[in-house]
């Protein structure tokens, strides 16, 4: 029998700025990951089945005809006992998450701040613009329940909500990030390597990069590339540029900018553009100028690549769709719901990317096959933080589809 | 320990953005959140009583620092790890029981207790 139990909190790889857990602090993270998986698994499938037995019976006798949208799920299942004790479980378990976290990292934070600023005083790597406002969806809520959101300090200068953030997403995602949470990034290395062996960028933009945890895999992958990740908030970007420097990265540099405004960035710069589970955490507003800044600063034949939990179209099943929106209205991913019911390609279209040129594949993490198991997937699979994507990506035109039809006509 | 900052009480700080409510009592919302950290809390302590075990039948003696400090070799961590399922499974029997049932629903007993008693029964 292989084995069922990720490996405990105390194996995993460590790096300098990575929060010390004590004892009972390590054993909390490791309830929660089991209690994670249990609760997406064991108990998961009652959703399905209370919606089977009674919810969905009971909506038809009402309304003489099936839901027709996951909204419409939602509502019908937020009466049903059963989905309330489940999400009543969840909500919790997230919000314990948070405060042990936090209870790890505050009690040594003058240590922590103490090391980051001397990584990076030393290493160069961090860039910090204190123009940069922080966006209205990044500040109107703390996003998957993580108070001070990527953005707030408990005092200025500090690392602590990013430090947290690091220390407990092995938790939160039942371990299948592997032992440095870069489970994502290591991915899209190995697409890359399986998909286009030969292709050597030599710059790739990071966009949302947070901690800088699937930046980092891209600069190690990729040694002679000059990576850059950008995010508005300046605790992650301390956190993430001292967390490189502890890892020996050098070819990276954590800079303080806006996806909406790369204008420090020329037109044609870029070999790689890349988005890791972050495109949910925008707006509907947003994207579309996130998504036209990428192609300008592209060069032609560049990648961008976006690396999502699935979107939902028509294929999707309603009770899927109902499922995967549980953090929407339950986790504080307010953007999530409406991100995922556009249709990213034609949004993609619109930014310059023509639909000829974009492709849909799948990226799964397999860390550490020696530490870890494999992500659950199917009936067991934890819709939200499984570590099983989408990747949408596109190719930019050799020729500008601009310059395209001049020459054409 | 960090200076000029409560971190006990920075640490349980609430997410903005509203909280869902799940029940029709207020009370019965705290109430999961309370037996949920409990059953959390008992957790850790098993967990550090397999420690102390293991560290007394390795060494023959304790100290706080070897506690805190102790990271269970491969085995001994999947051991633990399988302990913990087992203890998940013996607290949320419940919740379980109830996905058991709704997977295989059961005709009421009553069904059964009226026809075994039947006289006319040929066999029972």
């Amino acid at each position: 029998m292989p084995s069922q139990v990720p490996p405990p909190y105390t194996a995993l790889k460590r790096h300098a700025m990575m929060a010390v857990a004590n004892h009972d602090e390590a054993a909390r993270f490791n309830f929660l990951t089991l209690f994670n998986r249990y609760l997406s698994g064991d108990l998961g499938k009652g959703n399905w089945l209370s919606y089977e037995n009674h919810v969905l019976p009971a909506f038809k006798a009402l309304h003489g005809r099936a839901p027709e949208n996951r909204e419409e799920i939602r509502v019908a299942m937020n009466q049903d006992p059963w989905h309330r004790m489940w999400s009543a479980l969840k909500r919790n378990s997230m919000e314990m998450r948070q405060q042990n976290g936090r209870q790890v990292v505050l009690r040594q934070l003058d240590e922590l701040d103490a090391k980051a600023r001397g990584f990076n005083a030393a290493s160069g790597l961090l860039e910090l613009d204190p123009s940069i406002e922080q966006p209205l969806y990044v500040t109107c809520v703390d996003i998957h329940c993580q108070p001070g959101s990527y953005h707030g300090e408990e005092r200025p200068g500090d690392v602590a909500v990013t430090a947290n953030y690091d220390a407990g997403l092995f938790a939160t995602t039942g371990g299948a990030l592997g032992s440095l949470n870069d489970g994502g990034g290591q991915a899209v290395v190995g697409w890359i390597k399986q998909n286009r062996p030969d292709w050597k960028p030599e710059r790739v933009l990071d966009i949302g990069c947070t901690v800088g945890h699937n930046a980092v895999p891209i600069a190690q992958g990729f040694p002679e590339a000059e990576v850059i990740g950008i995010d508005t908030a300046a605790p992650v970007l301390r956190y993430g540029a001292a967390r490189a420097a502890s890892l020996g990265v050098a070819n990276i540099r954590l800079v303080q900018a806006n996806g909406e405004d790369l204008s420090r960035f020329p037109d044609n710069h870029f070999d790689w553009v890349q988005t890791t589970m972050f495109l949910h955490e925008t707006s509907a507003a947003a994207m579309p100028r996130i998504l036209a800044e990428a192609y300008r600063v592209l060069k032609p034949g560049g990648l961008l690549l976006h690396v999502e939990q699935p979107q939902y179209g028509p294929d999707m099943p309603l009770f899927e769709q109902f499922l995967r929106d549980w953090d929407a209205y339950n986790n504080n991913e307010p953007f999530w719901s409406a991100m995922h019911g556009v249709h990213l390609e034609q949004v993609m279209a619109d930014a310059g990317f023509p639909l000829e040129q974009q492709f849909v594949t799948g990226v799964r993490a397999v860390p550490d096959k020696s530490l870890f198991p494999a992500s659950p997937d199917g009936e067991n699979e934890d819709y939200g933080r499984a570590a099983i994507w989408n990747a949408y990506g596109a190719w930019k035109p050799l020729v500008s589809s601009d310059l395209e039809k001049e020459i054409s006509a | 320990m960090t200076q000029g900052l409560d971190w006990i009480a920075r640490s349980g700080a609430r997410a903005k953005g509203g909280r869902p409510v799940f029940f029709d009592e207020m009370a019965v919302d705290r109430l999961y959140s309370l037996t949920l950290s409990v059953v959390a809390e008992l957790a850790a302590t098993r967990e550090r009583l397999d420690t102390v075990e293991r560290l007394l039948e390795q060494n023959g003696s304790i100290d706080r620092q070897s506690i805190e400090g102790f990271a269970p070799d491969h085995e001994a961590g999947e051991e633990r790890g399988i302990a913990m399922r087992a203890y998940i499974a013996r607290v949320m029997r419940g919740f379980q029981q109830e996905v058991e049932a709704m997977q295989e629903i059961d005709p009421p007993v009553t069904d059964w207790v009226e026809k075994l008693s039947r006289t006319d029964a040929a066999s029972a």
